[in-house]
């Protein structure tokens, strides 16, 4: 191993906080020893040190917004061998993706004096509608846990292995009462992929659906039984169109929810 | 020589590193001096202002953390406090307590993210920490298990350390158990020790001098260092009411910088907010240890040189770790966690001291808890003429360098700041025409 060239990292990000890249400089306990298998060649946030590609694994923060950033996400995939999108804006186009529902011209104006000023997209849109994504961390913020996993099996040829399950799962694995069953709490629990820890419904709320649809979710079904329990319809369809509110899955039970309204 | 002399010169930087978020600087020099130098803020428009309208108050915390993942807490608090001023709702001394506890764990991450990884790498001449790590390994472990510290108190009060869950309007949704908050104890106590010897640390490094003649804005509160609440002292002026911001404030969105930014009403003046202006403000309020760490420090006070910036970071650590200890040491479950309140239609302001400075936020809320006007001034945007002022005082006394040099010695003033630009949320993406 010694003789082989270490794998070359780049971390970038497109429209969001921050914080998921910050999970790597999170990872206190590991971050010296990844430094010392993995070659982090540009990390501008933690850098000056900034090198050029090609990258093993390119981090890939944020949404698409902007028209320069719809052509510098192409030299990034150009670039890289692996592209892991990471975090709710890259994966569903983030909390910014609610402009997708509104008039964006609108928006600017609420926000700027002077909005001729502003050059934005209309949509928020996720880094896989615009590249091929080789793996998707889903969460808002990410789990550093499974940065770390994902980056480790790219590193030494394996698949990564991410729970794929529903958030119920997790929360029952935790002990905690059922926030939905017990207090009739809204809950995005039974259709969100786990990975966060169920640290909403332990602290005595409902989830709001940070990391995204589970596999083969059934959010109608939910709707329905939020429906049933008396919960308004602009409560669960504010729930829905969240941090990850774009998601395939999200936005279509959040629109049929609308389009039922009578 | 002299057709270069004559020529106009840009120098442009494309993206300045060790700052969060995303922004460039562009000189343009003319007969060998300097005609013009701009802060370039390219990070896009997410447009919170707009979204926020038709949200409920429950969810306004969640919303505001993802402004930035370096200071959640800040916007979640600063948010909460806006809210609880339009409803009427004070808080318990408990909640109150358990509030602070939750900010000085977001102020020690992101001062030591600070300190030790995007600023100490130009003390040391270094590109980053992980090369500062072959000469001074301990150091850099040691930066990492405090950063790791005030990570752990920010996940015991409120969930998760990046975009905690458990700040509510009117308090939080669960007191954590008096064993997990005495739990941080023995931590916190190592974390202070490591925060008093920072400040020598610090200190031995030669620092650079920039002198300007500024103001300097922050909160103050006669009864302790101002972080949570308090009112505004804006230059000589003291005791402004917080929901006085705007009067005091006005945003201007400037063609030739293309970024909105904040300016004192009837003053052509910048000012600037952050640890410095805090200090000058309010040291007399800081906690004993963080008081002789100050002695210690070197620096005379008031002062307005931005490299002096790092060192008051370190003093506010010293604080911060006395503050928390002394938040868990009091601690008692808030009982209720929440205080009860009535929704009513109401406009409502918060500030609070972000690790950057001070933080703003406006809400009209209407009768069903929803909101329908939001207004968010962060730290970041109130900073950036004044950091546009010091590249244009900066950059005569090194105009005669190599063009490479110039812009890192920008970037390192810049640096002093700790930009936030993820924060600038009025910061827009621009298209430069030189």
């Amino acid at each position: 191993m010694a003789t082989q060239a270490k794998p070359r990292l780049g971390v970038f990000k497109f429209a969001s906080c921050d914080g998921c890249q910050l999970s790597l400089l999170d990872l206190e306990d590991e971050l010296l020893a990844i430094a010392g298998e993995i070659e982090i060649a540009f990390f501008p946030e933690a850098s000056s040190s900034c090198l050029k590609g090609p990258y093993d694994i390119a981090l890939v923060e944020g949404s698409i917004i902007t028209a320069a950033d719809v052509a510098r996400i192409q030299d990034v995939r150009k670039d890289s061998k692996y592209l892991i999108a990471i975090g709710a804006c890259s994966t569903t186009g983030g909390i910014q993706a609610l402009r997708n529902w509104a008039d964006i011209d609108e928006y600017v104006r609420a926000v700027y004096a002077s909005p001729e000023f502003i050059k934005t997209l209309k949509d928020s849109t996720p880094i896989a509608s615009h590249v091929k994504v080789d793996f998707a961390i889903n969460g808002c913020p990410i789990n550093k846990q499974q940065l770390l996993e994902v980056v480790v099996a790219l590193c030494i040829g394996r698949p990564p292995a991410l729970p794929q399950y529903s958030l119920c799962m997790e929360c029952k694995r935790h002990g905690n009462v059922c926030v939905l069953v017990a207090e009739g709490t809204p809950c995005l629990g039974p259709v969100t992929q786990a990975g966060c820890g169920a640290i909403c419904p332990a602290s005595a709320r409902g989830c709001f659906g940070c990391f995204g649809p589970m596999e083969s979710a059934n959010p109608d079904e939910l709707v329905a039984g939020l429906l049933s329990r008396g919960i308004e319809r602009g409560t669960i369809q504010r729930l829905l169109r969240g941090f990850t509110g774009n998601s395939d899955v999200f936005r279509a039970a959040g629109d049929k929810l609308e389009a039922t309204r009578s | 020589m002299s057709t270069e002399t004559k020529a106009t010169r840009h120098l442009h930087l494309e993206m300045m590193t060790r700052i969060e978020g995303e922004g460039g600087i562009s000189i343009e020099l003319e007969n060998g001096a300097l005609k013009n130098v701009t802060l370039d803020i390219f990070e896009p428009p997410r447009l919170f202002e707009a979204f926020l309208r038709g949200r409920s108050i429950d969810e306004l915390p969640d919303i505001v953390a993802r402004i930035c993942g370096i200071c959640p807490v800040a916007h979640q608090l600063t948010a909460a406090q806006a809210v609880e001023d339009a409803l009427g709702i004070t808080l318990s001394p408990d909640i109150r307590a358990l509030r602070q506890l939750l900010y000085f764990g977001e102020w020690i991450q992101s001062h030591v993210l600070h300190i030790f990884f995007l600023q100490l790498p130009d003390l040391l001449g270094c590109p980053d920490a992980l090369v500062v790590a072959r000469d001074h390994p301990l150091k850099v472990q040691e930066a990492l298990r405090m950063k790791k510290i005030g990570n752990h108190i920010m996940e015991t009060v409120g969930g998760r350390a990046i975009h905690p869950v458990n700040v509510c309007v009117g308090g939080f949704y669960r007191a954590p158990s008096a064993s997990v908050v005495k739990a941080l104890r023995d931590d916190v106590a190592w974390l202070l020790e490591a925060s008093l010897q920072t400040v020598p640390f610090l200190a031995s490094l030669p620092l650079p001098k920039l002198e300007r003649e500024v103001e300097f804005v922050s909160l103050s509160r006669p009864d302790e260092y101002a972080i949570l609440d308090g009112s505004l002292s804006v230059g000589s002026a003291r005791n402004l009411k917080v929901k006085d911001f705007e009067r005091s404030f006005v945003e201007r969105h400037v063609a030739h910088s293309n970024a909105l930014r904040t300016e004192c009403v009837g003053e052509d003046k910048s000012f600037f907010v952050g640890p410095l202006a805090r200090l000058n403000f309010n040291r007399a309020q800081l906690l004993p240890k963080a008081q002789s760490a100050m002695a210690a420090s070197g620096i005379s006070w008031p002062s307005a040189n931005p490299y002096a910036g790092v060192l008051a970071r370190a003093i506010e650590l010293v604080h911060s770790c006395e503050g928390a200890l002394a938040c868990i040491d009091s601690y008692q479950e808030p009982n209720p966690c929440r205080m009860p309140f009535k929704l009513k239609a109401g406009d409502g302001h918060g500030a609070s001291e972000a690790p950057r400075g001070t933080l703003y936020h406006n809400y009209r809320i209407n009768d069903r808890g929803l909101i329908e006007f939001a207004r968010i001034v962060p730290p970041t945007a109130q900073n950036l003429r004044r950091m546009e002022d010091d590249l244009r005082l900066l950059i005569p006394g090194v105009i005669d360098r190599p063009d490479a040099e110039i812009l890192a010695e920008c970037e390192k003033v810049m640096r002093c700041y700790d930009p936030c630009v993820s924060c600038s949320v009025h910061a827009i993406r621009i298209k430069r025409t030189p």
